[in-house]
């Protein structure tokens, strides 16, 4: 090869090895996805649970650091969308910290549950999602409705979970879906109003809770043992406890979040 | 016929002898124009395709930094219906804005296709008038399977990067349908340096294209931000050399020199908001709970910038090659093919 041709050839290189370099990162990546995709082990028969025994976890999840104040939501691309709007990603009021997913994450063993008949309900309003972070047991139907006199498109964004996206015009009946697998904090997005997210948790078991406005949460019907709460924020992340509980105990389990590092 | 020989029919005693005679690298000779009839609106149509794809570009890049590419959710029908506009609010603007300019560029695409196939001599102008149409049909295409799949990046950044590769088509049949290119005599200038002009020019769009499909695999969440960026600093030496060497060589070529001093101010001016992208993106814009103002802008006009950088290397490619072509020594005649013994 012509010596002067040299330098043009490696810059070529250069590009495709980068672009190689890149890919093969993301690969790695996709892999580690694949491997989270795989199904659910299939649940041993259900172990009757005496209600007589049952225990409860109550408290209240704390944010230690000062309020984030919420970013203002700009709401002026559709008039359908009235009132005032804010980020819900971080609510936090005198310290506490609302919509923080709890459930049980580990010590039922293979119990199976049944799958409530009724729906949980996540309605459109106001172009928010209420609530912003729902519970629901796999296979449990979840009615979505729209009270907005605008077209919303619910577009959930799973990873183990099917991908869908379907729009809503005002007025029109509920969609219902449900999910198959376990999925904690699967997000679901509007693409006609991008600031429009929520969270919906798919468990195998009916204990789990969202903190309200005052951070405080409640599992109750649980059958004593030990246990692993876990306590998830969809900007902070996941914490767990181990809990011990012990037949009709009402134990109170708190928690805290510190401010994310950026 | 080809291009090349359509431009240099053969190589005149002139040039051969001048050739040798030449000490420095270049030689200059006017040659014959293509020896068409100029079709004024046949290339202000080609013009008018070119500026309407640039359109659709900016409009697709609203969509992308809107968040707006899942807001109608079917393809090819828009909420079910083929022709009923649906009320443009929210994301929903953008997507059927997009959507119906993009008709429209598909629609003058065959218009130009069935036109110049009609009025053209030049068959390979008429085969880049098919080759367009097959373009503008595969990008919508494209278009619909990223709704189909909701967003997958390799199926989008395909579709930002064909996107691209027909504007370059379609600004290069205004190019080669304007007055200049069918009735100018052109200039031309042997390029006896290596690597040459020609070469660089081509190796300037090899690397904005793997520029182009880094950027939009960032876009589309397919690839962190690290290697567009690295690689601008590839992008930028490659394209600052070619526009030095077509500067200080063939100043003289004002086809040329526009076009080098055009793709060299692009080149500023993408920098600048590339960086300003990365920060109203990457760094102020991470948290943002809906797409802000200056992420919009500055990353609207980046790609937009980038496309007409993309477009004007093509077209300085283009010229490079019709006026300062490799002098490849089967081109000149044979007692001629030893020049430094003169």
């Amino acid at each position: 090869m012509n010596r002067k041709m040299c330098l043009p050839m490696l810059l070529m290189t250069l590009s495709v090895l980068l672009v190689l370099a890149a890919c093969s990162k993301k690969e790695n990546t996709e892999q580690s996805n694949n491997m989270a995709e795989q199904p659910a082990q299939p649940a041993a028969a259900a172990t009757p649970i005496d209600p007589a025994t049952v225990a409860t976890i109550n408290g209240t999840v704390k944010f230690d650091g000062p309020a984030p104040k919420a970013a203002k939501i700009d709401m002026s691309q559709d008039p359908g969308c009235k009132g005032t709007n804010q980020a819900e990603n971080l609510v936090v009021d005198h310290g506490d910290l609302a919509n923080v997913f709890v459930y049980v994450k580990d010590g039922l063993g293979n119990r199976t549950f049944d799958v409530p008949s009724t729906p949980v309900e996540l309605e459109q309003q106001g172009c928010r999602y209420h609530p912003h972070v729902l519970g629901v047991m796999a296979g449990q139907t979840v009615d979505i409705k729209n009270a907005d006199p605008t077209t919303h498109n619910i577009h959930p964004t799973p990873k183990d979970n099917r991908e869908w996206n379907e729009s809503q015009p005002p007025s029109s009946p509920a969609i219902e879906k449900n999910f198959a697998r376990e999925e904690i904090m699967l997000p679901v997005k509007c693409n006609q109003h991008p600031w429009m997210k929520m969270y919906i948790n798919v468990v195998k078991n009916p204990f789990y809770a969202v903190t309200d406005k005052d951070g405080k949460y409640e599992i109750k019907g649980l059958p004593p043992g030990d246990y692993t709460i876990a306590f998830v924020q969809e900007k902070l992340g996941e914490q767990d406890q181990k809990v011990t509980v012990a037949a009709k105990e009402t134990k109170t389990v708190d928690q805290s979040f510190k401010p994310a590092a950026d | 016929m080809s291009l090349w020989a359509e431009r240099v029919p053969a190589l005149p005693p002139a040039v051969s002898r001048s050739f040798n005679s030449c000490s420095a690298t270049l030689m200059s000779t006017p040659y014959k124009a293509v020896g068409l009839p100029f079709n004024r609106g046949h290339h202000r149509f080609a013009v008018l395709l070119a500026c309407w794809t640039f359109l659709l570009i900016i409009a697709g890049a609203l969509v992308t930094s809107n968040d707006a590419g899942l807001s109608v959710p079917d393809w090819p029908t828009s909420f079910g219906s083929w022709y009923k506009i649906p009320k443009l609010v929210g994301g929903v603007q953008f997507e059927h804005t997009h959507r119906m300019i993009a008709q429209g560029a598909g629609l003058l695409t065959i218009v130009l296709a069935i036109w110049t196939w009609r009025v053209e001599k030049r068959r390979w102008m008429r085969i880049l008038g098919f080759a367009a149409l097959a373009t503008v049909i595969a990008q919508g295409i494209l278009g619909g399977l990223t709704v189909l799949f909701y967003l997958p990046p390799p199926i989008s950044s395909a579709h930002a990067a064909l996107a691209q590769t027909f504007f370059c088509i379609a600004v290069a049949m205004a190019v080669f349908t304007g007055q200049r290119w069918v009735e100018e005599q052109p200039r031309v200038d042997f390029d006896q340096r290596r690597p040459s002009l020609f070469t660089l020019t081509l190796l300037s769009i090899f690397v904005l294209y793997v520029q182009l499909i880094l950027g939009a695999m960032f876009r589309h969440h397919g690839l962190s931000w690290w290697p567009h960026v690295v690689h601008a600093a590839v992008v930028s030496f490659v394209l600052a050399w070619t526009a030095i060497r077509a500067l200080t060589v063939y100043s003289q070529i004002e086809a040329v020199r526009r076009s080098a001093i055009l793709m060299l101010s692009l080149l500023i001016a993408q920098l600048c908001l590339g960086f300003t992208a990365f920060l109203t993106r990457v760094e102020w814009g991470k948290d943002a709970v809906q797409p802000e103002l200056p992420m919009v802008i500055s990353t609207v006009a980046h790609v937009a910038v980038g496309a007409l950088l993309l477009a004007t290397t093509v077209v300085l490619a283009i010229q490079v090659w019709r006026h300062a072509p490799i002098a490849f020594e089967e081109r000149l005649p044979e007692a001629q093919r030893t020049p430094s013994t003169a």
